[in-house]
This record gives C-alpha cells, structure tokens and sequence, in this order.
C-alpha cells in the first residue's frame, strides 16, 4: 500500500510550520516540502533588522536545521513549481518531475513589488525579499557610502536604521506626505521621521521617484520635482506582491491572495494555503484580510495541518507585528483598518517611548507601542478575548 | 546524552537533546516541541516562547530579565519562574532541566 503524501509548496515560515504540525498532528504519510531557494527555510524579520546590520548569520536564521528534516522524514526539494493538476492531484516542477499530493499547502509567500520607471532595472538597484537579495546588498554597503531607500514603509525605515549602524549615508524617499501613512497614524509617522532625522538619515516625504539614472549603474535617483539624489545604490522597498499564479490557474478562487476559510482551506478541499500568499476571511473584521506577518503565518499554518490531518483547528489568532528600528522596540496589536479617533500615551514629540491606541466607533481596535511592552501584552491579550474598550475606559486598562 | 525536557499543561512530557550555547527556544522549535511557537525568532519580542522553569532549576538558570519582565509581567499565566525560554542560553550544567509550558502562548 502506498503511504499518502502531502506536498508543501514553498518553503516560507508557513512552509516549515506546515510541515513540522502535519508531524506534530501525527501524520504518517509522505511529506514534500518545495521551495525554490537553496537554502532551508529560514526568518524573514531579521533580513532587514539584524542579519543587514551583520549582526546574525544565514546559521542564525535558519529555523530548524537539517537534522530536524532528517529525523521526522521530511523530504526537502529544491525546485520551481510552474503547474497544479487538480484533476489527477499532482504538481509539476520546472524540471519535469511530477509530484502526486493526497493533500497540497500552498505556501508561496511573495515577491518583492519591483519599480516600473526608467532606470528600474540597472545594476546596484537592490530588494529586499531574499537571503541573497540581502546578500548583496551587504556586498555593495560599506561606511561612508550612499544608500537611498524608495519607500518609507517599516521595510525601507528598518533598513534605514540598520545600514546607518554599518555607517552609511542613508536617504528615505517617501511619496506620500509621511512614512507609514499607510498603516499608522500621523503622530506615529511623525515621530518615525524624527528619531530618522536625528540618526542622520535624510528623510524626504512626497518625493515622488520618476527615474534612476546612471550608465552602468544606479547614480542617482531623479524625483518628480526635478531633485536629483546622487547615490551609491539604491534600496526598493515599495511592498509585496503575493505568488498566486500557481492557485490561479489552477482555478482555486484568488482575491487578493488565495482565499482561505476559517480551517485554512481553499476552494478545494484537497489544498490548503497559509502565510502571505493567502486572503482570509476573518470574522473579527468581517473581511478579507491578507497579512504579511510571521505570526500570523504561523498560525495559518497549523491550521493548515490540522485540516489536512482531517482534524479542525480555526484561525483566530489576534494578527499583531513588530519592528525593530535603532533601540525601539515597535509592537502592534491588532488591526487600525478604520480608525476613526486616537489617543497617544506619551510623548512621541520628545520622547523614545509611547503608545498610540486606534478605536473605531468609540471601541478599541489596536494598539501601537513603542518601548511599551507592557502596554502592548495589556492591549492583545484584551482583543484576543474580544473585551469591548470604550475610550472613556482606556484609562482604567492603562492603569490595571 | 544531556536532555531537557518540556512538560505540557496537560502534562505530557517531551525531551530534547541539549544543545550548549543555543538558546532553549531554537531547542524546542527544532525539536517541534508542541506549544513553543518562538514567532519573533528571538528578540523577546513576542512572548510565544514563555515556560515556567521547574523550582529545583530556578538558581541554575536564573530569573527573568528586565527585557524578559517586560513581556511576562502583564501575562496572566505568569509564576515567579516564568522565563522566556528564547532569552536562556543553554550550558553543560544545563542537562537535565525541566520546564513546564503554559496553557496559552502569547
């Protein structure tokens, strides 16, 4: 008789956590995890915040090490998968090679968005998505050289800290009116410029990129107001477009990633997907939402297992994120999609700790807390549990 | 071989090899111990690594740092052991060791 098999595709933070629960849930079968980087999968967060700073090793950031593979009988491939055959419950590789799956997660994360202007595609234009993608940017960095980042989100502002600690000349270039704008509140923002200005990185907002010139390399960065930013290399960080080719064609429903329900299943009941790649209906925001965090990954993930094991486990997880910047700890709890009013605690002006709550028709929906761990635990383990916080009740949470 | 060994709120015991000089987070997640998620990878950013050092271990591997204080004061599963096992770095003296996890991670 054969043994089942479950094929992970990609081999992300959703992609090892997969696996390792289909272990952990007691599935006997075969497991295949695909990915197509040559290494075994590893932390993301760190590529942008330790790892650039040099401070960690690629030994470092792997999440489990190949013994672990070894021991619970995971097969690792390294491979591009370029096709879902639904019909015969098989994936075909670029190489040929034909998997057979009893059970499909997909894993697939995401690509970094690349910049469509002039000027794009020339040497020492750099993302940051992959170990070599950091690779060789920590190549090509060295002190006294001129960074200029296209895109003040937490990815651009987390490089920004750490190639200053490598000493370099750091310019943001942001085309909204502040960074973060986005996914947090003005005072956040403003403060996130500050601490910037004060480690020595130039930070321009409305700096609208048109091109980047340069004869064999990036030179300089052209902005729409016709300002010219001369540069060593340039650093995109401009978001993620999530992989969801493969689903697609598949003919599994995509809408914005690939939708999965509460038991992280897609539209069909053999395929699972978790992570970045994947659009969750969530009833805490009775919507769509697809997130690009480990946590959330991880969580997902289990899910995922858990289904194909024939078991249930829902999503609920409350999403929460970080950011580590300079000596600030950054924690957000919870969604602000749809803020409507909020409070800062602190003084962000000033001051290096504080914390900024978002509610939403009078109720606490999330929470940014910078150096305020306490604040930050408080808050999620509140809207895990679903507590309505009336404003006019915050202060009693803070003072519990 | 040196072991730690991880015992489940329901009670159930798991035993990892001892790795000197890892911390005993990486230890559980590559041994896919059941109830250690480690989301932050080890910045104490999370709380997702949180056990509760067995009594008799307490002196051995100390009490929780400041940073550590910082997530697990809030915490309502917290004990006066409590620790974030991605903040204790293993050593030889460290065979042996028993922590307990709690109910819920972060």
């Amino acid at each position: 008789m054969t043994r089942p098999r479950a094929v992970v595709v990609g081999a992300s933070h959703a992609g090892a956590q997969v696996v390792a629960s289909l272990r952990q849930e007691g599935w006997e079968g075969e497991v295949v995890l695909i990915g197509d980087e040559s290494s075994l999968p590893y932390q993301r967060p760190p590529l942008s915040k330790a790892y650039l700073a040099g401070k960690s090793s690629l030994q470092d950031l792997v999440i489990r090490k190949s013994e672990f593979y070894d021991k619970h009988d995971i097969e690792v491939v390294q491979a591009t998968v370029t096709r879902i055959d639904r019909g015969s419950r098989s994936i075909v590789t670029s190489d040929g090679e034909t998997w057979s799956y009893d059970g499909l997660a997909l894993c697939t994360g995401g690509r970094a968005r690349t910049l469509d202007l002039p000027g794009g595609g020339l040497a020492g234009v750099h993302y940051l998505r992959t170990f070599s993608d950091v690779e060789a940017i920590r190549m090509a960095a060295s002190p006294g050289r001129h960074a200029t980042i296209v895109g003040g989100g937490y990815i651009g502002l987390e490089t920004a800290a750490s190639l200053r600690a490598l000493d370099m000349q750091v310019t943001v270039l942001e085309a909204a009116h502040r960074v973060l704008e986005r996914v947090t509140a003005a005072e956040v923002s403003h403060f996130y410029e500050r601490i910037h200005r004060e480690a020595g990185v130039q930070v321009l907002t409305g700096a609208q990129v048109e091109a980047i010139e340069g004869r064999d390399r990036a030179r300089a960065v052209i902005l729409a107001s016709g300002e010219s930013v001369t540069t060593d290399l340039v650093i995109v960080g401009v978001g993620l477009v999530p992989d969801t080719e493969l689903a697609a064609q598949a003919g599994l429903v995509v809408d914005n990633g690939v939708v999965i329900d509460d038991v992280a299943r897609t539209s069909d009941a053999h395929i699972v997907a978790a992570g970045d790649c994947a659009s969750h209906r969530m009833a805490r925001y009775d919507r769509l939402v697809r997130l690009e965090s480990v946590p959330s990954a991880t969580e997902q993930a289990k899910s995922a297992a858990a289904t194909l094991c024939g078991r249930e486990r829902r999503i609920s997880a409350l999403p929460w994120f970080w950011s580590d910047q300079y000596d600030l700890k950054l924690q957000i709890a919870g969604l602000n999609a749809g803020y409507d009013d909020v409070v800062v605690d602190g003084d962000p002006a000033h001051g290096r700790d504080f914390s900024c709550y978002y509610f939403h028709g009078g109720r606490l929906i999330a929470a940014d807390c910078v150096n305020r761990p306490r604040d930050f635990v408080r808050v999620k383990h509140t809207l895990s549990k679903d507590l309505h916080v009336e404003r006019a009740e915050l202060a009693s949470l803070l003072a519990t | 071989m040196s072991v730690v060994t991880f015992i489940s709120h329901d009670g159930e015991k798991h035993e990892a090899p001892l790795e000197e000089g890892e911390s005993l987070m990486r230890i559980a997640i590559g041994n896919a111990i059941p109830g250690i998620d480690g989301d932050c990878g080890g910045e104490a950013a999370c709380g997702t690594c949180h056990v509760i050092v067995d009594d008799q271990w307490i002196d051995e591997v100390g009490r929780s740092t400041a940073a550590e204080e910082e997530m697990l004061a809030m915490n309502p599963e917290r004990e006066p052991c409590s620790r974030l096992s991605c903040q204790m770095t293993m050593t030889e003296s460290c065979g042996g060791l028993v922590v307990r996890l709690p109910e819920f991670q972060m």
